[in-house]
């Protein structure tokens, strides 16, 4: 892909972003954080990119600390936010 | 070398996996599809990682599991244990290591770019993948120093009160111009001392910029930090040319700096000002305007019961130090006598009731609060007028009255309930010497109206539920 098509994921993804988290109810901004926390782990990727080639040992040792890291936050922050939605119950009637 | 496309199918999960957490967020616009949307999200990393895994030769499979195992193992028992008041120094930790994974991939991609397929044909990092991965190790960095740093305020590790450093704004805008500077440069000349240059900087603003902020900015500082790490997430994404992680990056980014958009408002602060620093310092320094003494009266809890029971309607304003109390359990208990007494009880939260956005609201739903009772600020402000009694536990600020009134208060112009126009005002609070985070008098204390329940919140609540059960 070029720069220019990335660019425009890139500035389209802000404008969903905008909205969607604008439609969020504010009761849960909370665990909003924590999935937000969760997702930006994505950057798991990267470090298993890292990790997985070969070439340079530094690089793949730095990735394998990157990929704990991003794993530490990928189960907590979905495990917490599960944690938290499971507490909000409507009124019984 | 010049990277191969990858095949379309790739690119397609990597999509999806975008989508994915674009309706995890989509799911939180109400509770009851929230859980739903948290499975997406979690779909959506699954997605993500195996695509990853199943497409670049992974020379080291059994350590990148026990890397997945160690991690998901330490964050999977954070989760389970951690308190819900405990929550914002969670996310702070959190972020910091978005933030170190950030750092640690970008420098990976330096020291082996042929892996991540952003080597020119002249053998070179290409000029722009330069700046991206510059972009993203200074924004991971500054991510993870500032978090360290907010997790140690909020964790009470460290003083809430700022740390004023004389000549910081010219020490924070001179790093801040030579970390730009040295990415440029870098797009000329990818020696490896600017790169790390840029790094160590990034390190070090971040911790500059955080701690001259106090301890009532903090919710601001952690929606702030949210920001930061979806924008290092996405600069990282370009220069992987991963739709996946520059739509999530897209995402957190405009998510958390909504997030303190809608903090600084509900402070009536600017952002620059929070930014800038040392909010708690001048409120701590002058302790508000010297105090007349001001007549009040003083209530008891059989008196409290008593007004509640005769009354239609309640609504209760519950603060921070409400939770500080641990008074959240034995409040809906007295909420849950006096409904089926036939009284209407409605909560109403402060955006800033809590220490983070949302705080309070977990809190309640932790004390097994229905979430159909508990409304915002502007849905229900004008219910006041109406309202038989308002019930303040560990709140002080948010009802101010001086918000709307006195142009002299610190507090000036921050949105606050009307709890004036309720026909009769319970205000718990230890001693009529403290006085909220601004430092303010609060006028609701003298009305005619009010009387003050001085107490631990948490006693007197049980006492009202006693006394409510006679």
């Amino acid at each position: 892909m070029d720069f220019i098509s990335i660019l425009s994921i890139f500035v389209m993804a802000c404008f969903v972003g905008y909205y969607v988290v604008w439609s969020v109810t504010p009761a849960l901004h909370t665990p909003l954080m924590a999935v937000t926390n969760a997702i930006s782990s994505v950057i798991i990727v990267g470090a298993l990119i890292a990790s997985a080639a070969g070439g340079s040992p530094t690089a793949k040792w730095l990735g394998l600390i990157a990929v704990a890291l991003a794993s530490v936050n990928i189960f907590g922050g979905f495990a917490v936010t599960a944690r938290m939605l499971a507490m909000y119950k409507k009124k019984e009637r | 070398m010049e990277h191969a496309a990858p095949p379309a199918w790739v690119m397609l999960a990597y999509l999806i996996s975008g989508v994915f957490f674009i309706l995890a967020l989509r799911g939180l616009s109400s509770p009851a599809t929230s859980q739903r949307g948290n499975r997406f999200g979690m779909a959506g990393m699954l997605i993500a990682v195996v695509t990853t895994l199943i497409t670049h030769e992974v020379a080291s499979l059994p350590e990148i599991l026990a890397a997945i195992a160690i991690g998901g193992g330490i964050g999977w028992v954070t989760a389970r244990k951690i308190a819900m008041t405990d929550m914002p120094q969670l996310v702070a930790a959190f972020h910091s290591l978005v933030g170190m994974a950030a750092v640690l991939v970008a420098a990976a991609a330096f020291l082996n770019p042929e892996a991540f397929g952003i080597n020119g044909a002249d053998g070179l990092i290409n000029p722009v993948s330069r700046v991206e991965m510059g972009l993203g190790i200074a924004i991971g960095a500054i991510t993870f120093s500032g978090s360290v740093i907010a997790f140690l305020k909020l964790a009470g590790k460290m003083s809430g009160a700022p740390i004023m450093l004389p000549m910081r704004h010219l020490i924070n805008l001179g790093t801040l111009a030579a970390i730009l500077g040295l990415i440029g440069y870098f797009t000329v000349d990818q020696s490896p001392w600017i790169f790390w240059t840029i790094t160590a900087l990034a390190f070090v603003i971040g911790f500059l910029l955080i701690i001259p902020i106090g301890g009532a900015d903090m919710p601001v500082v952690v929606s702030m930090l949210n920001s930061y790490s979806g924008w290092a997430a996405a600069a990282m994404g370009f220069t992987l040319h991963n739709t996946a992680m520059i739509i999530t990056g897209a995402l957190v980014g405009s998510s958390g700096a909504i997030l303190s958009y809608i903090m600084c408002k509900a402070m009536n602060r600017s952002f620059i000002s929070v930014i800038a620093g040392g909010f708690g310092a001048e409120a701590a320094a002058t302790g508000g305007p010297a105090k007349e003494q001001r007549p009040w009266k003083r209530g008891s809890a059989e008196d409290a019961a008593y007004m509640m029971q005769q009354a239609e309607s309640v609504i209760i304003v519950p603060g921070y130090g409400m939770a500080v109390a641990q008074a959240q359990h034995i409040l809906r208990e007295m909420a849950d006598v006096l409904k089926k007494q036939g009284v209407s009880v409605k909560y109403a939260i402060h955006p800033v009731a809590g220490r983070m956005p949302g705080h309070m609201n977990v809190l309640l739903a932790e004390a097994q609060v229905p979430y159909d009772e508990v409304f915002e600020l502007e849905d229900i402000n004008s219910e006041f007028a109406q309202t038989d009694v308002a019930f303040i536990i560990g709140a002080n600020d948010v009802v101010n009255p001086a918000a709307k009134t006195d142009k002299t208060s610190p507090i000036y112009g921050m949105p606050v309930f009307d709890v004036d126009k309720a026909k009769t005002v319970f205000f718990i609070k230890r001693s009529m010497g403290g006085v909220g985070y601004a430092g303010v008098d609060n006028d609701v204390f003298y009305m005619d109206q009010t009387m003050m329940l001085l107490a631990d919140a948490k006693k007197m609540c049980e006492d009202i539920v006693k006394a409510l059960q006679h």
